[in-house]
This record gives structure tokens, C-alpha cells and sequence, in this order.
């Protein structure tokens, strides 16, 4: 069955800004489903659409079988929710935060207040449940959004970028309890990121979202799988020119080659043999080699492979586009 | 019965946040103290002025008080609104299934009951010291109503201002330009038939000047009935028509995002 079902979904903002230009997507139950893609990918319009809170200009979203728009009252009850920024109420505290989102799941008295015990329990808030939300650290505040998330026992979760701006360990906390409830409770998860190892480890499916597109659909392993060979990276003293492409042509055995200021990169069925070739090649056209890496593939090089440009890259535009 | 359990949620966690600021607290309880004993201090020769017919200037002005006191706190409500937005507790809500109506009549409840208090203290103070409500309780309880039937208004139609332009600063020009000259073209400070003409005329279609009626003859000796009728009952028209301006105004948020 699938969880999610979303198909040819588009909006533009007002000014013309396109956020989503034809998205469609199948989710199937019990998975842990990733959205990956740099910020302005259109990730969090694609979630704000199918959790009710925005309207797409066309196209068809179905969450649990129920239209988000014909049916969007039914589709509150069975989803969760935890946004990209914090959804909790800093002036209460992480009981009173939990009490208010069960009344309006319509859960009282004596089961009330098993679950919001339990969630707190297992967020690890319980020593901190009669304290003010605001005085709590940054990964605190992040699970205090994820249990208000699960006080209904959502059939299917969204998840926002749940893991940006924590630290490593508030990560990786995080990371196990994701897994935890896909695993123990069956849950529906669709997670959006922007880091490539988060999707790696948690996604059993993704898709690889861009300029409101969807650019690569597969499992992690599928995806990163297409890419025969080694990734080979060089990077140049001073910043390339037009002879640095050329002169790489002339090597064999080397493809997909990318030119970014300093840093090239290329893909080769052999890195290790091709390095020495390569160098050879610059070298003979005047550029001088600082560094050569060789890597195996990772969805970084899917990325750039589908989207045509890196991930940073791809950050560093949008950054540019909002400014 | 979910309407008001969730207008019930929404109300709660409005007022427990002002609880918790005790500066906010002390704010709101001095203010009154400060508005009623100033004006009457500033205003109190307007009792000498021919024609002037109410008691004392502080029994006159009591009712005024009232009603500035609630349309000035009622004007920033929406500023939690847009805290709410800001964040992303707002968004949280609204992708719950509470009912919509509660979140704009939950806030609205939280300032009612502020400007209750407020008034309660007002009243009390200008009893202190020696004004007279002749219709006793009744006619104290109809100003207190009044006013927090006034505020409603505000509140609602601060929340949909905020809703729809989610700007802190645009919120606080907004309220600063409309609610100072509300005050001033209605019988807030000077009774009614000592206006200049062209500001008794804009007060007809003033709900300040409704509001400031109403109380005012509730609180008086010889109570008219058919006008704080008349006057509550437009007052009630437009908290209905506000509240629904508020709640709508978070579709057009969902649309724009």
C-alpha cells in the first residue's frame, strides 16, 4: 500500500519564484522515504503541500489514500508532523507543551497522561518536563518537536530536516529514535535533508530533489551504484582555465569531467591508474597539481551527476538567488 | 464542544505565558492606576465647564478609562500572532486538527480577561476615592462587559492584521494611527454634548464611542437601557464580523506559503 502519493505537484511563490515544477512521488508503507536536496530544492514546500499547511497551484497529493485538500481534516488526524523550524511553545513547559497537543488529538485524562509520560520518557525529557521549553538545549527542543509529532500516533511522519543546526551527538540521537520508529512501530517516514549521509543512513528509498525536480530516484545503494568507478579529484594551484579541460579530454579512461575554479573532477573506471596520467596531462599544459584525491562514489557524485552542479554549488546559488 | 475545548487550549496557554512574565504583570496592574488618576488629575476643571452635567470628573471619566484601557491592550494582541508565525508553533497548529476559529477567539479570550482585570481595578480605584456607581454592581458588571466585548473586536482584528502581514513593525504603526485618534473622536475624556460637532458626528460610527456610551450609562444613575441595547448589539455584530476576518485571514497565510 502506499502511505504517500503524490503526482505532477507545482507552485510558484508570488514574484514568480518557482518552488516545485511538476513533482511526483510514491511512498510506500512502513519505509523510511528521503527528500535530498540542497536548501531551495523546494523539499519543505513539497512537505508544507502534502501536510496540509500549503496549497499546490496544480496536481494531486494523497496521504494514507486521503486527498490532502478534499479530505485535509482526515489527513491532520493520521499524520505527524515536525517542521524545519521549532513548532513548540518556548513560554510552557515540555509537559504543558505535550498536554496541549493531545487535547487537540482529542486524547484525555488517563491516556493523556500515559503517553505524554511515555514520550518524554523515551525523548529522554522526562528530568526536564517541568522545566520552561525555551531554557532547554538545541536537541532538546528538537525531540520536544518530534514527540509532538508522535502524542497521536501518527501513521505517517514528516520530517523536516530534522537533524540541521544540532551537533554530532544530538544527531546521531536523533538518527537512532528515526530508525527506532520506522523499525518497532511501522511508522510512514518522509524526511527531508540536506546532508548526504543522513539519507544514506536512513532512507531505504530516495529521491534526489532539485530546482523543484525530481533529478534520481532509487535506493541509496542503486543510486550510488549507477556510478561505475571512482570519483578523482584534483585540485589545481591556481584556478583552471579552458586548457584543463581540454588536456583531461586527452586522457583515456576518464569521464564526466567537471571544472569548479581550482577543483576538478572526474570519474574513472580505475582512479588510481588514471591519477598519474592526469597529472601528467595538466602538468604538460602549464597547471600545476596541488592535490588528487580518489574516492568511491558517494550521492554527492549522484548529485552532481543529475543536477549537473555540486551540492555546495548548488547552496552557494541559492544563497546567491536570495540575496 | 471541540470548538470550546480548543479555545479552551488556546486561551490556557496565552494566559499562562503572561502569568509567567512578572513584569508584564506589574505593568498591567499599575497602568490603570497611572491612566485613571492622570486624566482625572489633567482633566479635573472639565467638571466646571457650563453645561457639563456628570458628578464628580473622576465618575464621569471612570467609564472613559475603561474602554481606552481595553482598546489599548486589546491593539497588540496579534503580536503573539506573530511570534507563533515567527517560530513555527503557529504552523504546528495549524497542520493539527484544532479547529481554526480557536486560535483567533482563544487569544481573544486571554485579552478579555486581562482587560477585565484591568477594568476591575479601575473601578475599584475611582470608588477609593469617592465616586459612586448608582446602579451598584449591575452597572459595573455591564461596563466591564462592554469594554471586554470592545477589546474582543481589537484583539480579533489585531490577530488578522498580524495573520496577514506577519511584520512586527506594521503592527505597531497600524495600532499606534488608529487607536489614539479612536480615543479622541469619542466621548472617552469629554462628555458628548460638549464635542465639537464634526467629531460628534464621526463618533456615531465610532465602536470606541459605542462602547464608551454603553458603559457610561450602565454606570450611571438613570441607566438607558435602549441605548446600551443598541450599542452592545452593534458592538456584537462587529466582534462577529472581526473574528471571521481573523480566522479567514489564516487561509490567506496558507495560501502564501
Amino acid at each position: 500500500m502506499k502511505a504517500i502519493e503524490a503526482s505532477n505537484l507545482s507552485k510558484t511563490y508570488p514574484g514568480g519564484v518557482p518552488a516545485l515544477d511538476g513533482l511526483s512521488l510514491e511512498v510506500e508503507a512502513g519505509t523510511i522515504f528521503g527528500l535530498l536536496g540542497p536548501n531551495g530544492a523546494g523539499k519543505s514546500t513539497a512537505v508544507k503541500i502534502l501536510t496540509t499547511l500549503a496549497r499546490a497551484d496544480s496536481g494531486e497529493a494523497r496521504v494514507t489514500g486521503l486527498d490532502v485538500v478534499r479530505d485535509a481534516d482526515r489527513v491532520r488526524r493520521s499524520i505527524g508532523v515536525v517542521g524545519q523550524k521549532p513548532g513548540l511553545d518556548p513560554e510552557a513547559t515540555g509537559s504543558e507543551n505535550l498536554e496541549m497537543q493531545a487535547e487537540l488529538y482529542g486524547i484525555r485524562g488517563a491516556v493523556r497522561r500515559e503517553r505524554v509520560e511515555q514520550l518524554l520518557d523515551r525523548l529522554g525529557l522526562a528530568d526536564a518536563a517541568g522545566r520552561l521549553a525555551k531554557t532547554y538545549s538545541g536537541g532538546m527542543q528538537r525531540r520536544l518537536d518530534v514527540a509532538l509529532g508522535l502524542i497521536h500516533r501518527p501513521n505517517v511522519l514528516f520530517l523536516d530536516e530534522p537533524t540541521t543546526g544540532l551537533d554530532p551527538e544530538a544527531r546521531g540521537e536523533l538518527w537512532r529514535e528515526i530508525e527506532r520508529l520506522a523499525r518497532d512501530e511501522e511508522m510512514t517516514i518522509l524526511l527531508t535533508t540536506q546532508y548526504l549521509e543522513e539519507a544514506d543512513r536512513l532512507a531505504s528509498e530516495l529521491v534526489i530533489v532539485d530546482r523543484g525536480r525530481i533529478v534520481a530516484h532509487g535506493s541509496p545503494d542503486e543510486l550510488k551504484s549507477e556510478l561505475r568507478g571512482d570519483t578523482v579529484q584534483v585540485e589545481l594551484v591556481e584556478s583552471a582555465n579552458g586548457d584543463a579541460a581540454a588536456a583531461v579530454s586527452q586522457v583515456a579512461g576518464v569521464s564526466e569531467l567537471s571544472v569548479d575554479g581550482q577543483l576538478l573532477r572526474a570519474r574513472a573506471a580505475n582512479g588510481a591508474a588514471a591519477i598519474p596520467s592526469l597529472i601528467t596531462a595538466l602538468e604538460r599544459s602549464g597547471l600545476q597539481v596541488a592535490s588528487a584525491t580518489i574516492a568511491r562514489p558517494s550521492l554527492d557524485d549522484v548529485y552532481l551527476r543529475h543536477a549537473g552542479r555540486s551540492f555546495q554549488q548548488a547552496d552557494t546559488d541559492t544563497k546567491e538567488v536570495a540575496a | 464542544m471541540i470548538a470550546l475545548q480548543h479555545t479552551r487550549q488556546v486561551a490556557l496557554r496565552y494566559i499562562r505565558a503572561l502569568l509567567r512574565q512578572p513584569a508584564w504583570v506589574g505593568i498591567s496592574l499599575v497602568q490603570p492606576v497611572i491612566w485613571l488618576l492622570l486624566f482625572g488629575a489633567l482633566f479635573k476643571r472639565t467638571a466646571d465647564i457650563p453645561g457639563f452635567t456628570g458628578g464628580s470628573y473622576i465618575e464621569f471619566l471612570t467609564p472613559g478609562v475603561v474602554v481606552m484601557l481595553a482598546v489599548s491592550s486589546a491593539g497588540w494582541v496579534g503580536m503573539g500572532f506573530i511570534e507563533d508565525i515567527n517560530r513555527g508553533t503557529m504552523d504546528r497548529l495549524l497542520v493539527s486538527p484544532i479547529w481554526r476559529g480557536a486560535l483567533n477567539l482563544g487569544s481573544v479570550a486571554q485579552s478579555v480577561l486581562s482587560i477585565a482585570v484591568q477594568s476591575a481595578i479601575v473601578i475599584g480605584l475611582s470608588l477609593a476615592v469617592g465616586a459612586h456607581f448608582h446602579d451598584g454592581l449591575a452597572g459595573v458588571a455591564v461596563l466591564i462587559a462592554v469594554a471586554g466585548l470592545l477589546g474582543a473586536v481589537f484583539a480579533s482584528l489585531s490577530n488578522g492584521v498580524a495573520v496577514l502581514t506577519r511584520q512586527r513593525e506594521t503592527l505597531i504603526g497600524i495600532v499606534t494611527m488608529v487607536t489614539l485618534p479612536l480615543t479622541f473622536l469619542s466621548s472617552a475624556l469629554m462628555q458628548q454634548s460638549l464635542l465639537p460637532d464634526w467629531i460628534r458626528w464621526i463618533a456615531k460610527f465610532n465602536p470606541v464611542n459605542w462602547a464608551t456610551e454603553a458603559g457610561r450609562s450602565a454606570a450611571s444613575p438613570n441607566a438607558d437601557w435602549g441605548l446600551i441595547a443598541t450599542r452592545t448589539g452593534l458592538l456584537a455584530l462587529l466582534l462577529l464580523a472581526s473574528a471571521a476576518f481573523a480566522t479567514r485571514a489564516f487561509n490567506a497565510y496558507q495560501r502564501s506559503i
